[in-house]
């Protein structure tokens, strides 16, 4: 096989740190080719230097692309030779349809009029060979996530892709869904296509490359081929983190407590659509230490029954009663939840949990400042030891707590919302997809983390779309499907098969009724 | 982002010339108004600082302060206020027909006013708390609306004079305390207690922040900052004390700054407003009620439009349909021009006065000067985008 994509020691320098430094990629014509490595390593830099974001000349080193020396001045540039990317944060228009999104800057237009039915037409095909059956003209805020980056693909291929880079495709989507991208990512290499696919999820990785690139802290580490030697996910992890992780999870003892929480007959119905019930008489409960999983399908409504309890952020028409240690509370506003003992920690901490622009310890006690105040002034010396001594216990990376949240990595800042929810003296957490986006080993510090709230006797319900860490971590697992909790597991009784067939059992008594 | 972890270390910097670059906006502002007095002071032969004129750059400028102070929350908290300049003519008419027409006493006119500004305040409040109309349109409404009201209620006429207790809202000074008279000693001791609070609060902040390892400002700047800010300040003073003494317009200025500043900066309630501003969903989700702030950050701006629209009636000793006409764009420039953020979430109350003092220097010594109103105009919109370039550079290169 010849090579499609040769990047030779490439070193990227930003001032006072070298990103890269002497990085090799070489991406055989007609592979799927995974890059691996924490948050930080450098894998969107290599990237962006790949697609001509960091034009030629602003780095070091030489990319020979299909045979030539390549030198992009930016996206187009590499856009026309066929590289595309696909970001994790989709670039999609939300309020156009599917076909003008495909077309979007490459528009089927005759002097400048636009030609709809070529336009249509096209998208058909184009959907078709990714497999997404919706009509061009959907609107693209109407489809789920997974759905959408099918269209981002579809685009792609409308480019004439030789090499498609995914960043990270898999992150917001649910189990289904990842396996009918990942089988979609096998079908387009049948086709030719050549696919670089950036992942945390080594489990994918496994399924789908054909070779892996380690890289740590800007260099490459190792390069394996999955059809010489067999790559194990404890491999990977090792080379990315440069050290053993033989446990994935830290070890916990089972200490279910008294009981906290309990929600009753939840009912939730959707904010726009008054008809829809989202959330079908929940019933849940959280003992004192305990982790409580809630497994589920994208879209089965598991951030949409914790929101709509803590402080009715979600949803309306909602009834149904929770009760703290079986005195009955009143949720309706964040402040009453919060009283109540509640925390929710948001899955999209950037554009619901943190306030970017903000230092970290404005960050941390905006949630309890009557905590670091008196009469309504906030004592700022008190304000700063406490974030202070959030940042030391949480392992948080940075060197003051005045740096701008927004300077942090992923992991760090999930660090700083869970330090935020500490802060509030929480009785029961709620913690929504809490290691999304975050590297190996930042994860591994937030399992020890809600290792130690349960220790201190704290309810934790985990919502994650990661089987293995439900697996990993809870003492129990509850399995929502279509807005109702269809099942509940204890950690003996758990496996990702009992929980998939829970949720495929009810599908299909739904289908029958 | 993904090097910024590592960036954090060299960030912190060490050296004075690293440090200013990283801190050139807080200096750069006061830096800027120094130089355009300076500027300004030559071209008019010293005009510009003399003890009279000093005085009037306080009276013509202090309502576009003291509207500044609200428009700043305003803005932080994510909106804007168009209707300002309105509601203030609105006020100063409605302040007008009590006292002439009507012969209500000054004493229930002042209030009365203060709480027509603070409803008026509530209704735009109301449509963009509750409703999430966007304030553009609610307070473009409201410009059109209290623009009229107020042309109905004086009925195309200018209404006055005003009792003299009603004037000395604007035109009074604080009468000598110590009998001097001239040089007015109240003035100096006023000026002298002025420069010993900023020292003693400025190295109370200087002991704090070493107390909890912030990076503080290197000695050099802080007593290089403190000598130019007290010295400008005992110079204003000492030059006031030359004339009338303190104008009583200054005082409750200066007051309502530091209350301001107070809030803003070291209360949960400011807190609280300037993380509604950053990320509304996120400070909503935190617990904080988004919707209440929001409609008493218009409520708060009402009644100090309705202030800004006394203190401009009674300068002028009569109240005038056109009175306000387009003030509101001086009082966004301000705020913008101290610093402030479109997208709201940042920006200080300091800064807006700053602007609005460079505003307020560039029509005085403009005037002065005999420049048309044409040039005038030009001048300061080119000073406003001057400024925002400023900050976007900035931040861009950062």
């Amino acid at each position: 096989m010849t090579s499609l994509l040769e990047m030779r020691s490439i070193t990227k320098e930003f001032p006072g740190v070298k990103a890269l430094d002497n990085v090799n990629l070489t991406v055989a014509e007609g592979e799927i080719h995974a890059i691996c490595g924490e948050n930080g390593a450098g894998k969107s830099t290599l990237m962006k230097v790949l697609s001509g974001v960091y034009p030629a000349g602003t780095y070091d080193g030489e990319i020979h692309y299909d045979g030539k020396l390549a030198e992009f001045s930016n996206i187009s540039d590499s856009e026309e030779r066929g590289i595309i990317i696909i970001h994790q944060e989709l670039a999609l228009v939300p309020l156009l349809s599917i076909a003008e999104n495909i077309y979007l800057g490459n528009e089927r237009a005759s002097r400048g009029v636009l030609d709809w039915r070529e336009t249509f037409h096209r998208t058909e095909g184009l959907l078709e060979k990714v497999g997404l059956k919706e009509a061009p003209s959907t609107i693209i805020d109407s489809l789920g996530v997974g759905k959408q980056q099918l269209v981002e693909i579809a685009k792609a291929l409308s480019k004439d892709v030789r090499l498609l880079i995914l960043d990270e495709p898999t992150a917001a989507l649910s189990e289904h869904d990842s396996q009918a991208l990942l089988d979609l990512m096998l079908e387009l290499k049948q086709q030719g296509v050549t696919q670089i696919i950036i992942s945390h999820k080594l489990n994918e990785v496994r399924r789908v490359a054909d070779s892996v690139t380690v890289i740590r802290d800007g260099s490459t580490v190792s390069t394996m081929d999955a059809h010489a030697e067999e790559i194990t996910e404890d491999r990977i992890v090792r080379d990315m983190v440069g050290r053993d992780m033989s446990d994935r999870y830290p070890p916990r003892p089972h200490r279910a407590g008294e009981m906290i929480m309990e929600v009753q007959d939840w009912n939730v119905w959707h904010p726009d659509h008054g008809d829809r019930q989202v959330i079908r008489k929940a019933n849940f409960n959280v003992r004192a230490g305990e982790v409580v999983g809630i497994a589920g399908l994208m879209g089965a409504g598991r951030t949409e029954l914790a929101m709509s309890i803590f402080g009715e952020s979600y949803g309306k028409n909602i009834s149904g009663t929770v009760k703290m240690h079986g005195k009955e509370v009143d949720t309706s506003d964040v402040g009453k939840a919060i009283a109540a003992g509640l925390a929710y920690v948001t899955e999209d901490r950037k554009s619901l949990g943190l306030i970017l622009e903000e230092t970290i310890q404005k960050n941390i006690t905006l949630a309890n400042l009557p905590g670091v105040s008196k009469n309504g002034i906030i004592a700022e010396g008190e304000e700063t030891r406490v974030s202070e001594e959030y940042r030391q216990a949480m392992n948080i990376r940075t060197p003051s707590v005045f740096q701008k949240v927004m300077n942090l990595s992923g992991g760090n800042q999930q660090k700083v919302v869970l330090s935020k929810w500490l802060f509030s003296g929480p009785e029961v957490l709620i913690l929504d997809e809490p290691t999304r986006g975050i590297d190996v080993g930042a994860k591994f510090e937030i399992y020890n983390i809600i290792n130690d709230l349960s220790e201190q006797g704290k309810g934790v319900v985990m919502i994650s779309s990661e089987m293995p860490e439900l697996l990993g971590m809870c003492d129990r697992i509850y399995v929502m499907n279509e807005g109702a909790l269809v099942g509940e597991l204890t950690a003996a009784e758990a496996s990702q098969e009992k929980i998939m067939s829970m949720i495929v059992t009810d599908v299909v008594a739904d289908a029958a009724e | 982002m993904e090097i910024a972890d590592k960036n954090n270390e060299s960030g912190g910097g060490n050296g004075l010339g690293k440090y200013l670059a990283g801190h050139l906006r807080d200096y750069g502002l006061l830096v800027a108004l120094i130089a355009i007095m300076a500027f300004f002071q030559v071209v008019t032969n010293g005009t510009l600082l003399k003890p009279v004129n000093i005085t009037n750059l306080f009276l013509q400028n202090s309502y576009i302060i003291i509207m500044a102070l609200g428009m700043l929350i305003v803005i932080v908290a994510g909106h804007i206020d168009l209707s300002v300049g309105s509601v203030m003519g609105f006020v100063g008419a409605l302040a007008a027909v009590m006292m002439v027409n009507w012969g209500w006493p000054v004493w229930m006119t002042i209030p009365a006013c203060l709480i027509a500004g603070v409803f008026i305040g509530a209704w735009h409040g109301y449509w963009v708390a509750y409703w999430k109309i966007p304030a553009f349109i609610v307070t473009l409404a409201g410009m059109l609306v209290f623009r009229g009201l107020s042309l109905w209620l004086l009925e195309g006429q200018s209404v006055g004079p005003f009792e003299r207790s009603f004037q000395s809202l604007s035109t009074g000074f604080i009468p000598d305390l110590f009998g001097v008279g001239r040089p007015n000693a109240t003035a100096l001791v006023a000026g002298v207690l002025a420069v010993i609070l900023i020292l003693w609060m400025g190295f109370n902040q200087r002991a704090r922040n070493a107390k909890y390892g912030m990076d503080d400002e290197p000695f050099a700047f802080f007593i290089a900052r403190n000598i130019i800010v007290c010295g400008a300040l005992f110079y204003v003073m000492y030059k006031l004390a030359g004339f009338r003494g303190l104008p009583n317009v200054m005082i409750s200025m200066t007051v309502l700054t530091v209350i301001y500043a107070f809030i803003t900066e070291n209360t949960v309630l400011g807190r609280r407003i300037y993380a509604l501003g950053g990320n509304e969903k996120a400070a909503k989700l935190s617990g904080i009620k988004t919707e209440k702030l929001t409609f008493l950050a218009f409520v708060n701006m009402g009644m100090l439009a309705a202030l800004a629209g006394l203190i401009f009636a009674a300068r002028l000793n009569t109240a005038t349909p056109k009175a306000g006409f387009a003030v509101e764009l001086d009082v966004i420039a301000a705020v913008f021009i101290g610093g402030a953020s479109m997208s709201g979430g940042s920006g200080k109350i300091i800064g807006a006065v700053i602007g609005a003092f460079i505003m307020g220097v560039l029509n005085n010594g403009m005037s002065i000067m005999g420049i048309g109103i044409d040039y005038q105009q030009i001048i300061k919109g080119l000073v406003l985008l001057a400024a925002v370039f400023f900050d976007v550079y900035q931040k861009n290169k950062a």
